[in-house]
């Protein structure tokens, strides 16, 4: 542990760390948000596949829930999009000073992309 | 701007994820447009909507397209599918738990209850990954 880490959530709130920072809590929990996804669907389709289980078809009523499913494309989108961004600036160094400006350049690609698939996403589901 | 001076970098675990959590970042993003790619011309373009494309690129089983107007799924399931699959979980677990890793270390101190929660990740990581695999040769 090399630094202190006595920051308290206000105070962190408080930082103005700007897109970067935003991009890294959106990182964080999208990837744990597709850690319980994928864990919980592998246990499910298990439990389903090889023992018939109404454990596995109750989990699949978690997640085939509309709420719980944009919430997943959204993680899985941001995830990989903002993923991308953070090799190509590992891979040139050099465009870490446009950082900020990366940032405001994925939700370019982000946002198209999410409100497309959620918006047909939202028509399937209310057309039943 | 003057950039840092870095020690060269030791070949151990966190240098060693480091650079598999990129790599693997890469494959997985090239897998899923692999599935986008392979998907819309095995008629993907009219036989499936975007929100199951989607889930197919996300992870490419026949499961996630039985919802649609595909006629035959001899394109969708066989052997090929089932390596990409297999590459994708193996992929995704590794890049996941270390994730998780990560954010275990970095909100806990060094002692007991990290140790056990890395063993925990440690265990998970294992587990979903065989259980995963034996989904995909079952199904």
């Amino acid at each position: 542990m090399a630094l202190s880490r006595k920051v308290g959530l206000i105070a962190g709130a408080k930082y103005k760390g700007g897109g970067p920072m935003l991009a890294w809590v959106l990182h964080r929990i999208s990837g744990l948000g597709i850690i319980i996804f994928v864990t919980l669907h592998v246990l499910a389709s298990f439990l389903t596949q090889q023992m018939g289980s109404d454990l596995g078809i109750f989990i699949n009523i978690i997640y085939e829930s509309i709420y719980f499913q944009l919430f997943i494309v959204f993680c899985a989108i941001f995830h990989g999009v903002n993923g991308f961004r953070i090799i190509l600036l590992d891979i040139w160094p050099r465009l870490i000073r446009y950082q900020k400006e990366s940032t405001w350049l994925e939700w370019f690609v982000i946002l198209p992309l999410y409100i497309l698939t959620a918006y047909i996403m939202i028509r399937r589901f209310l057309a039943g | 701007m003057r950039s840092r001076v870095m020690p060269k970098p030791r070949w151990n675990l966190e240098y060693l994820m480091w650079i598999f959590t990129r790599i693997s970042g890469l494959t997985l993003i090239l897998l899923a447009v692999l599935g986008i790619g392979l998907g819309l011309i095995m008629g993907a373009r009219t036989q499936l909507d975007l929100g199951t494309l989607m889930r197919w690129a996300f992870f490419p089983n026949s499961n996630h397209v039985l919802d649609s107007e595909i006629p035959d799924l001899y394109l969708w399931a066989n052997g090929f599918w089932q390596v990409i699959q297999i590459l994708a979980v193996f992929f995704a677990a590794t890049h996941g738990f270390n994730g998780l890793r990560t954010v275990v270390e970095d909100y806990s101190r060094p002692g007991f209850w990290q140790a056990s929660l890395r063993f925990l990740v440690f265990l998970l990581w294992i587990f979903s990954s065989l259980v995963g695999i034996y989904v995909i040769l079952g199904s």
